[in-house]
């Protein structure tokens, strides 16, 4: 079976005005989103106190509420998370409570509402904890891209890498902007999805760099636009193959994997989506705008005359 | 004939059976097991043999024994065995050990002998409480001016040199004694260097008047913080093991500069364990009243005066006189020495306060007994929220003094196996600084199951998912993917179980991922096989391109993926570490199986044939 019998002649370097704009579109409207909406931030970065809760019927929510509110318990957040039995208590950090005790008083008053609930996991992070992680996260994202350029550079050409950097990017951006606008839950392993999301984009991006430099080098009459366009078409049947079947398994994540998972498979199905459009449409157009030539691709050539044997 | 050398296609023949030889282990399940352990003291082979046997004789001979990290794990058939087991060793042996409930893998013992053990699980996938306490590593800083400004005063003291002042800064870090005159601060220094001669003392003045400064470097900073941190893992290891608790398996691992991290799996109840891990203890030196029998003070209840009435590890009564020679915070460091002179021994030293006290009571108390008591104080809130200070005192040593000595010397009459806990516990005991814990996970057994049911549920459908799509879309050689696909499972666990990893359910969903990353691999090359064979390339050409041409590209496009992983695992903490560990293996595992294992497949399919007409691709 085959998809793409003949390879396809998609103009993607004359069309690339479109795709920037789009790209435009995606990342104002993710930063807008996360101005105005802002992140529904986990507990892994806010600190305070999460409990989760299982009931054997579903319980009547606004009853819960009005229990842990008569109790004393003040400003907690009581949302259904998963299926309608599992209930999940969430309270701002506070630097008096005991986490152990909150977790069983709030099984106390749930009790009496169903006597049936059991209390499923609970976590308590200091404040500073969270900010730190928070922080953390931060500077392993501006880490991981900082050595992928860094990667790049010493693989491709500057115009290339530079493309490829900010093409990359772009994913993390729509990530973030999908969170925002469906606040789900951001938390530490969405950090974790966003850099497997980085790393993986980045490999549809290399690989139609090496073809870009191979053609380039058999093909040096060719204006650059098409081998560029050539390029893409060409390996486009094992960028969208590959990307297929990845989605095929972070989609049984998705559905399957259930509620703890669910935050950390989403961003990678909109990591992955975000990835195959910009190493597809943008990385190598970028590049062609900051100036990339063929003769920058067959510089190494000339210095190095070993590698373009050596190269596989 | 393709040609392929065939050292590769052993190398991973070799590489797949030791694979499948570290995976083995985790196919045999687990069963109920007992872990016992000793209060500050290994489990050794000769209890394990007594135990086994004691079982055997009972009826319920275990399935299965092993010491693993000082503590006895058994297997049983069934949960009936393991509680009648429980209560039968209880019996026989009271108080001598602590028993905790817990399961084993039926791994046999031959096995695990090799080294092959199953996965270890994460708590998000076993259930359990993980806790994170900061140590106040200022507060251990301070402790130790402190302690100087005291030996400078008992030095000043015992010298009868005059003195001003002795003042401790603390954000400075620094200790300076104050004299009236030149001639005294050069008395002054002279006694202070007889008592500590490492001291780094420099002259300075304050308002005019001469001074000694000592100044704590930024190393000895350091130094000291480092200290705190380390005693206070051993004391939280000690506590772990201590009968209360009867957790299985606990996990005490420094994190980052000054944190503590404790995982303590299948654990419900984090309250107990907080109570008895925020404990600070400290330890006494004190004479034995000899003239009196402490049995007959035990059970009339009279104890004679200047006399206190304390018990042994085993419950044994004993008289110790009310002054104490030295106290825990006089205890600088403690060593076990295994041969000396007179058998196993610990080393101890004290600083110069403590060191005169000892100085002269040893000069007094030749060849009597001296005591080393274990005082365990708690602080807690009651109900009514008023905190509650408790203590628990204990002898845990009593031996002869044997000769006159101040500073170091020697607690002998220690068995071998004990010295080496009792030299950990002085040390840790005399100098623990204080704890607060800011981060706490507590998962249920249940949820925990549940974690695991899911997260093998979407590994299978989503393995399922791309080999059947390999299968149809490439055919023979889709065949061949999806054999290096389950390869790299294969391997990759193995990996895990040799590495000691525990695997987290990120973890399996990196295992997840992994599959896709492999299939990619794959891929590349499948594709690059046809474009050679469009363009009119002979089969064997096209193999041979395919395999060459798409390794650059395989290999650029893992080592970004890797470099994130690494970032993850240096950043990351607790489950997302657990992804960022297996994110790195598995892109290891799957660059060999979709390269040379696939290749290596691929020559043993179509490389004996003499001639190749077309592809199954």
């Amino acid at each position: 079976m085959e998809f793409f019998h003949k390879v396809t002649r998609f103009p993607f370097m004359n069309t690339r005005k479109v795709w920037y704009g789009l790209s435009a579109l995606l990342i104002v409207a993710s930063v807008g989103l996360v101005l105005v909406r802002g992140l529904n931030l986990g507990v892994d970065f806010t600190g305070g106190v999460v409990v989760e809760t299982n009931f054997p019927q579903a319980p009547n929510i606004e009853g819960l509420r009005t229990a842990l509110a008569r109790a004393g318990v003040s400003n907690a957040q009581v949302q259904i998370f998963g299926s309608s039995r599992d209930i999940l208590v969430r309270l701002p950090p506070d630097p008096n409570a005991k986490g152990d005790q909150i977790g069983a008083h709030i099984l106390e008053i749930f009790t009496a509402a169903d006597p049936g609930v059991k209390l499923q996991s609970t976590a308590v992070v200091g404040p500073q904890v969270g900010q730190e992680l928070f922080v953390k996260g931060g500077w392993a994202l501006f880490a991981t891209l900082v050595l992928i350029l860094i990667y790049v550079l010493f693989r491709f050409t500057p115009k290339l890498a530079f493309g490829a950097i900010l093409a990359v990017l772009h994913d993390p951006v729509c990530v973030i902007g999908f969170f925002a606008l469906t606040q789900m839950t951001f938390d530490l392993t969405a950090i974790a999805a966003i850099l497997a999301v980085i790393g993986y984009s980045l490999n549809d991006t290399v690989i139609v760099f090496d073809r870009i430099r191979e053609r380039a080098r058999s093909a040096r009459k060719l204006p650059i636009s098409q081998v560029i366009d050539e390029s893409i078409n060409q390996t486009l049947s094992r960028t969208l193959m590959t990307k297929l079947v990845t989605l095929l398994v972070v989609l049984a994540l998705l559905f399957f994997g259930g509620e703890t998972l669910h935050a950390f498979s989403a961003a990678l199905v909109i990591g992955i989506l975000a990835g195959t459009y910009s190493s597809i449409y943008i990385s190598a157009a970028l590049a062609l705008d900051f100036g990339l030539h063929t003769d920058d691709l067959l510089e190494r050539k000339l210095t190095k005359p070993e590698e373009i044997d050596g190269l596989p | 004939m393709i040609s392929y050398p065939r050292w590769k296609i052993a190398l991973v023949a070799i590489v797949l059976v030791l694979g499948i030889l570290l995976a083995v282990p985790n196919l045999f399940g687990e069963q109920s097991a007992l872990q016992l352990a000793r209060d500050r003291a290994a489990v050794l082979d000769g209890d394990r043999i007594a135990v086994e046997q004691l079982l055997k004789d009972k009826g319920v001979a275990p399935n299965g024994a092993f010491l693993e990290q000082g503590r006895l794990t058994l297997r049983f058939a069934s949960t009936q065995d393991q509680l009648k087991a429980r209560d039968l060793i209880n019996e026989a042996r009271p108080n001598q050990f602590t028993i905790a409930l817990s399961t084993a893998s039926r791994v046999p013992e031959w096995m695990r002998n090799l080294g092959l053990s199953p996965l270890k699980l994460g708590l998000d996938l076993r259930g359990g409480v993980y806790l994170v306490y900061q140590v106040d590593v200022q507060g251990a800083v301070k402790q130790l001016l402190d302690r100087h400004e005291q030996d400078f005063r008992a030095s000043m003291r015992t010298a009868r040199v005059p003195y001003q002042d002795v003042q401790v800064d603390y954000p400075l870090n620094r200790v300076r004694v104050l004299f009236r005159d030149a001639d005294s601060m050069a008395k002054g220094k002279t006694a202070l260097m007889a008592d500590n001669r490492n001291l780094s003392l420099t002259d300075t003045s304050v308002d005019g008047a001469p001074a000694l400064q000592l100044l704590l470097t930024p190393q000895e900073i350091k130094e000291r913080q480092d200290y705190a941190v380390q005693q206070n893992i051993v004391i939280l290891r000690n506590r772990l093991n201590s009968p209360e608790l009867a957790v299985s398996e606990p996990q005490v691992a420094r994190q980052g500069v000054d944190r503590i991290s404790i995982q303590l799996p299948g654990l419900q109840n984090s309250a107990e364990v907080k109570k008895i891990l925020g404990k600070t203890a400290t330890l006494e030196f004190r004479m034995v009243d000899e003239g009196n029998n402490p049995l007959e003070a035990a059970s009339t209840g009279r104890v004679p005066l200047g006399s206190k009435l304390y018990y042994t590890r085993d419950k044994q009564p004993v008289l110790l006189k009310r002054d104490v020679v030295v106290t825990g915070d006089q205890l600088t460091d403690a060593s076990f020495q295994p041969s000396t002179q007179e058998g196993a021994a610990v080393s101890v030293s004290l600083d110069s306060r403590g060191a005169a006290k000892m100085l002269k009571n040893t000069q007094e108390n030749l060849g009597h007994l001296m005591a080393v008591v274990f005082i365990d104080r708690s602080r807690d809130k009651n109900a009514e929220g008023v905190v509650v200070d408790k203590t628990s005192e204990e002898v845990i040593n009593r031996a002869t003094i044997r000769g006159v000595f101040s500073n170091s010397f020697q607690i002998t009459g220690v068995n071998p196996i004990e010295g080496r806990e009792l030299a950990l516990l002085l040390r840790a005991g005399g100098l623990a600084a204080p704890l607060s814990a800011i981060e706490e996970r507590a998962i249920g057994p249940s949820l925990g199951q549940d974690n695991i049911d899911k997260g093998v549920r979407a590994m299978v459908f989503g393995m399922l998912a791309a080999f059947i799509f390999m299968a149809v879309y490439y055919k023979l050689f889709g065949l061949i993917a999806d054999l290096t696909l389950a390869a790299n499972v294969v391997l990759l666990t193995a990996l895990l179980s040799l590495l000691g990893a525990a695997l987290t359910l990120p973890g399996i969903a990196a295992v997840v991922l992994t599959v896709g990353m492999a299939v990619d691999a794959n891929i590349l090359i499948y594709e690059r096989i046809r474009e050679e064979l469009r363009i009119g390339v002979s089969p064997r050409a096209a193999i041979t391109a395919g395999f060459d041409r798409a390794f650059s590209a395989i290999f650029d496009s893992n080592v970004t993926a890797f470099i994130a992983g690494l970032v993850l695992w240096l950043f990351g903490a607790g489950a997302v570490r657990g992804f960022a560990v297996v994110l790195m293996l598995g892109i290891v595992t799957s660059m060999f199986t979709a390269v040379m294992g696939s290749r290596a497949l691929v020559q043993v399919i179509y490389g004996g044939k003499r001639k190749v007409d077309r592809l199954s691709i």
